[in-house]
Parts: structure tokens; C-alpha cells; sequence
């Protein structure tokens, strides 16, 4: 497994960007759990419906994102707000997503995230084809797609890693393996030993790195992004983490899981390591983390103002983004609608 | 004027499209090297290269899930899945992003793409070969689904299906491949979501699409020899249902029978006798009769004939409707 940091936050390889960026890197990683708890608040407030927190997951959505260039292509799940916004995707638009209105799922044009994908495992084949796509009109854009160990049970997974290696797809898979399938433990998921050499019997590289590492998983990251630039095909990075909270809003992990497992995990904490590594460097200070949590809550408390200003759409407004021409037999139900 | 089959017309349609659309790219199952299992698009790899007509790994789901990627950044991929049998491991896809794309995401991302799919019985094929389930494609929001029943409409439907925003669902009567022949002045573009009135008659309207034309057609005849007047509406596109000229016509006549040989259950029949009932009840002389496939799995060869919707059976049930 590819680690750089420590749990304690001592370096054991080579750091892959400068201390300014690290320390940027940490910024970033703050704020995501700042956003992530408030998600959590503003489920239980009211302000909108089932949240899938992702405490725990910061690392491996920065440090796989941040490797993008702003062309690329990213098609995430459900629990990868970080990582779309780390691509330009609004966040008041992931927000809107959770409050209830396609609104949400139509970023600004220049903005090549998909809307995020709710069933579980059939997304990745899209970022196959928008990669292939990519390749055929002579560009050197990749894709990237994110996915958790459970979807690695579903047949499009195989289909979408079988695809790729079939046709040299720039094509970057990330599953973060969070350990858990809402209740089931991922021993129970599959009986390979790692995720990541299910690569092999795709004909591409797999890279199990330590999830919880932002160094390990950039430099994996960045190593396959240019792979894929290269036209040299796609890659499966597993990153081995751990979800803190439950699998969304709705379920109690005490249930399927023990104390001490979460405390072992604690242990790990992405940010945690991090910031200890950076105060080591004389990065690091007590006021400086709260100034980060202060600007972050604001940045976030924004957010939720923008998200809460889109109005839902009326009764006709839902036929309108049916097709890009409404038929005749749409135009009138829409009409059947609008007069109730 | 070349004298084409169904399949001729297809393959000339996706020749066409493929030598003037830059960004078409045709991909399926054994459809380059083979030219697909009803050569639909025999010599076309030889013509376009590889790289155009694309021989994919056998997985349906695969195949749309990564259709709609390309989609997604800007190729028209046409899809062939090798019977409409098959198309099922694929439905996830169809259903669960194809057909939803441009609506989660408010316009901001389309799927312009076809899939193409045989269907129908009527060869004697194995099972899982004969299916006729269009009603399972029909009912979803946000797909178009069309079936030529002749070599115009086949070359001119595709071309629309090609150039369309959304995606089109695009099925092709495996029985009429090569028993269908027609003159073609040119591959126009015919229209989606419209139906065709292919017999002008004034006491009843028969009702059909794909496969089941034939037995219409003859039906028509046979009524003609016996000094019935029937009017003939080729459905042709199941989703939009052009419901303006299929009650134009039953206005007209008073009196219809819809035939189909999907399962009778929730088929498109019940769907379009409910529609006329909407829109031109007050001006039918008798009920609407269905002649359809069973609510059991198509049988194999030597008992298919069961099935199918025969020219006895629509004749009966003309017959039933006229003398109520």
C-alpha cells in the first residue's frame, strides 16, 4: 500500500508538492468536513432531505481531484461533493441537488462533472465512454470516476473496467473503499484480497494507496491522470479509507459496526495527520485552524443561501427538460398539469 | 430508383450517415468483421475503418452505458444489441440514464444517441430471439421509440433517429428484413412521432406497426376482395404515439381493430384504444377489438404460429367488429 504519511504525520516518501501547496491541501481538507457536518445540521434542521456524509473520505476527494485539469471529465457518486466542487462544480448546486431540484444537476457549461449518480456501479461506464469520446476527437482530456467498494460487486463495474482496457480508454478509476456497504463490511463484499488487483484481470495497473494519506493519493492520482493523457489506458486506484458516519441520514451504524472500530479509525484521520505533519514544519497554528473553520463555515453558510434561493419548478416546467423538443402528446399533459 | 429490402435500406442509411455526419459512430456485437447477425451493417468497417465501426466486447450494458459517454462529449453513437432478447442486460442503463440525462441535469447534458434492436418472431429462433416487448421501452419518460415497416420508412427513420437530440430507441422487424421491398427515391428523413395512414379505406381502421404489417396489409386485401373498404395505419412511431392521425382515422371509419404481436397485457393496444377513447369515442359505431400476441413466452419453432397475431384471426376479429 502506498503510504507518504504516517498516522502520526511523519513523512516515509517523497512529498509531491511543496510545503505552500500542502498546507493548501490542508485548507481544502478542512473545509470539506466543515461543509460535511453542516450537511449533517441541515438534514436534521429540515433544509434538506437525506445527506451521505463523508467524514473521513477528505483525502481521497481532494487529493484524486486536484489532479484535473479543468477539461477533464468527472463523473462522480453520490458522496464526492469535495471532489466536484474541487472541479468548479457550484456548491450551491450540490446543495441543490440534496434540497430536491434537478436545478442542481446543471453546472455552468464549462464544467465537465456530471450530475451525481444515485444507483450504485452503472455511472462508471459513462466515464469509459466520455474518455474513448475524448480520445477519438484528438484531445489528451481524461476522465475520472468515482465509485465505493460496494459497487465493485455490480456487473458494470466489470463491464465499464473491461471497456477500458479493451479500447485504451484515458479513464481513471477511484474506488474509495470506505470499508463499508451501508451494513456490510467489505470482507463480506468480495473474497479478493484488495479491490485494486481486480485490475488485472482488466490489463491495467491497479494501485492500492492509503486513502487517508493526501500525499499517497495525489501521487497516485497525478501517476495515472497522465497515464490516461498519454494514451496510455486507464487505471484502478483503490483508496483505502473509512467512512466516519453512517451511510446516509438514514441509518445507525451502531447497529453494524463497533466502537472500536470507528476509534481505530480516528486514529487514522486524514486531516489529523496532516496537520500534525504541518505543524511539524511550523505550518501550522491553532489560530490559523480557526480562521480556516471561520471562513469555511461562512463559505458554506453562502452556499446554503444560493441553494435555498432556486424555486422549485412549476407543474409545466417539469415536462420542459423531457426532450429537447416537446411532442405534441408532452404539450399537452404539460397543459393538463398547469391547470390544476 | 434502387429496388431495396428493409435491411438494404438500413445499411445504405447508416452508410450515408457515417459519410456525411463526422461525428456518427456505429458499435455493437460482431457488427464489423461479421457485418452483425443480419449483415445490417455489412462492409460498412471495411469502408469507415475500425475506428467508426467498432466491434465491442459482448456486454449489452456496456455497450449503452458507454454509448451514453460518448454521447455525453459529442459522438453520435448507433447502437446495435444483436436481438431485442438481449437488449435486457442493457435496460439498467436505458432506463436508469439514457433515457434521464437531459432532465436531471436540466438540458445541461443530452443523449443523442440510437439504439437499434431487432425484434419480433416469425424466423423459428431460438429462445430468447422472438421478443416483442416495445411496450417495456414505450413506457419510459424521456425515449423515443420508432419500428419501420418498409424500406422508405426504415432509411428515413434512422436518419431521423441519427440526427435526433434525444435518444431514440429504433426496432427492426426481423421477419420483414428481406420480404419487404421497396423503391427508393432517395434516403430522406422521415419524421418522428408520426404515423402513416398507408391505405386509404372508409369502413374500419386496422391499426398496426413492425412486423405485424404484413398480416395487415393482407388482411386489407382480402377485405378489399370481399367489398370492405379498410383503412390501414402504420403506428410507426410507438413513443410519441401520433394520436392526431390514428383518431383522425377511426373518426373517419368509426370502427378500428389494433394489432400487435407483443403480449396482450399493457401492450401498446390498450394504450391506444384507451387514447381513441379520449379523443373520438363519441364517434365509434362499435368497441375497438385487439388481435395480439399471448401472455406467455413466445414458443419455439414448432408451435409458434400459435402466437403470432395471423391473418385468420385480424379477418375474425374485422369481421366481429363490422357486425357490431
Amino acid at each position: 500500500m502506498l503510504q507518504i504519511l504516517t498516522p502520526r504525520g511523519e513523512l516515509v516518501g517523497d512529498r509531491p508538492v511543496d510545503l505552500d501547496d500542502a498546507a493548501d491541501l490542508y485548507g481544502e481538507m478542512v473545509f470539506a468536513r466543515t461543509y460535511d457536518r453542516k450537511g449533517v445540521a441541515l438534514q436534521k434542521q429540515g433544509r434538506i432531505a437525506t445527506y451521505a456524509p463523508f467524514e473521513g473520505q477528505e483525502a481521497a476527494q481532494i487529493g484524486t481531484a486536484i489532479t484535473l485539469e479543468p477539461g477533464d471529465w468527472m463523473v462522480p457518486s453520490y458522496r464526492e461533493p469535495a471532489a466536484m466542487w474541487m472541479h468548479g462544480y457550484p456548491m450551491e448546486l450540490v446543495l441543490a441537488t440534496r434540497r430536491g431540484t434537478e436545478m442542481g444537476g446543471s453546472p455552468p457549461a464549462s464544467v465537465r462533472v456530471l450530475p451525481p449518480s444515485i444507483p450504485v456501479g452503472s455511472h462508471m461506464l459513462h466515464a469509459v465512454g466520455l474518455a474513448w469520446a475524448e480520445r477519438l476527437q484528438g484531445t489528451d482530456r481524461v476522465a475520472i470516476t468515482y465509485f465505493g467498494d460496494g459497487a465493485t460487486s455490480e456487473g458494470d463495474f466489470h463491464e465499464a473496467m473491461n471497456f477500458a482496457g479493451v479500447f485504451k480508454a484515458g479513464c481513471v478509476f477511484v474506488c474509495q473503499n470506505n470499508g463499508w456497504a451501508i451494513s456490510l463490511p467489505r470482507a463480506e463484499q468480495t473474497a479478493a484480497e484488495t479491490i485494486a488487483a481486480k485490475a488485472v484481470g482488466y490489463g491495467m495497473p491497479g494501485v492500492l494507496v492509503d486513502g487517508n494519506d493526501v500525499f499517497a493519493v495525489l501521487a497516485a492520482t497525478s501517476a495515472a491522470v497522465a497515464r490516461a493523457r498519454a494514451g496510455e489506458g486507464p487505471t484502478l486506484i483503490e483508496a483505502l479509507t473509512y467512512r466516519m458516519g453512517p451511510h446516509s441520514t438514514t441509518d445507525d451504524p451502531k447497529r453494524y459496526r463497533t466502537d472500536d472500530e470507528l476509534a481505530e479509525w480516528r486514529e487514522r484521520d486524514p486531516l489529523e495527520r496532516l496537520r500534525r505533519y504541518l505543524e511539524a514544519e511550523g505550518s501550522w497554528t491553532p489560530e490559523w485552524q480557526a480562521e480556516l473553520e471561520r471562513e469555511g463555515s461562512a463559505r458554506v453558510e453562502r452556499a446554503v443561501e444560493l441553494a435555498e434561493q432556486i424555486q422549485p419548478f412549476t407543474a409545466g416546467e417539469t415536462f420542459d427538460a423531457m426532450f429537447a423538443e416537446l411532442p405534441d402528446s408532452l404539450l399537452g399533459q404539460r397543459a393538463m398539469a398547469e391547470e390544476l | 430508383m434502387a429496388t431495396l429490402t428493409i435491411a438494404q435500406a438500413l445499411n445504405q442509411a447508416l452508410d450515408a450517415a457515417l459519410t456525411d455526419l463526422d461525428d456518427v459512430l456505429v458499435m455493437g456485437e460482431d457488427i464489423g468483421r461479421t457485418g452483425g447477425v443480419f449483415r445490417i451493417t455489412d462492409g460498412l468497417r471495411d469502408r469507415h475503418g475500425p475506428q467508426r465501426v467498432v466491434d465491442t466486447p459482448l456486454a449489452e450494458s456496456g455497450i449503452v452505458g458507454v454509448g451514453l459517454g460518448l454521447a455525453l462529449a459529442g459522438i453520435r453513437p448507433v447502437m446495435e444489441l444483436q436481438f431485442m432478447g438481449f437488449s435486457y442486460p442493457a435496460f439498467d442503463q436505458i432506463i436508469s440514464h439514457v433515457s434521464r440525462m437531459r432532465h436531471r441535469s436540466r438540458h445541461r447534458f443530452t443523449a443523442p444517441l440510437v439504439i437499434r434492436m431487432p425484434y419480433g418472431g416469425g424466423i423459428g429462433a431460438a429462445e430468447h430471439h422472438s421478443e416483442s416487448t416495445e411496450a417495456l421501452y414505450a413506457h419510459i419518460p424521456g425515449l423515443k421509440v420508432v419500428v419501420p415497416s418498409r424500406p422508405g420508412d426504415a432509411a428515413g427513420l434512422l436518419r431521423a433517429a441519427i440526427e435526433d437530440p434525444d435518444p431514440v430507441i429504433f426496432l427492426e422487424p426481423i421477419r420483414l428484413y428481406r420480404s419487404v421491398k421497396e423503391e427508393l427515391p432517395d434516403l430522406a428523413s422521415v419524421p418522428l412521432g408520426s404515423a402513416a395512414v398507408e391505405r386509404h379505406g372508409t369502413d374500419i381502421t386496422l391499426i398496426a406497426w413492425g412486423a405485424m404489417m404484413k398480416e395487415t396489409r393482407e388482411a386489407a386485401e382480402k377485405l378489399a376482395a370481399s367489398g370492405i373498404s379498410a383503412e390501414v395505419v402504420d403506428v410507426r412511431s410507438l413513443a410519441p404515439l401520433d394520436i392526431t392521425t390514428i383518431a383522425a382515422s377511426v373518426s373517419k371509419t368509426g370502427r378500428a381493430v389494433v394489432i400487435h404481436e407483443a403480449p396482450r397485457t399493457a401492450g401498446l393496444g390498450a394504450e391506444i384504444i384507451a387514447q381513441l377513447q379520449e379523443h373520438c369515442a363519441y364517434d365509434l359505431e362499435a368497441p375497438v377489438k385487439r388481435v395480439t400476441g399471448w401472455d406467455t413466452v413466445v414458443p419455439l419453432k414448432m408451435s409458434e404460429q400459435h402466437y403470432t397475431p395471423s391473418l385468420e384471426r385480424i379477418l375474425a376479429a374485422t369481421t366481429e367488429v363490422l357486425e357490431s
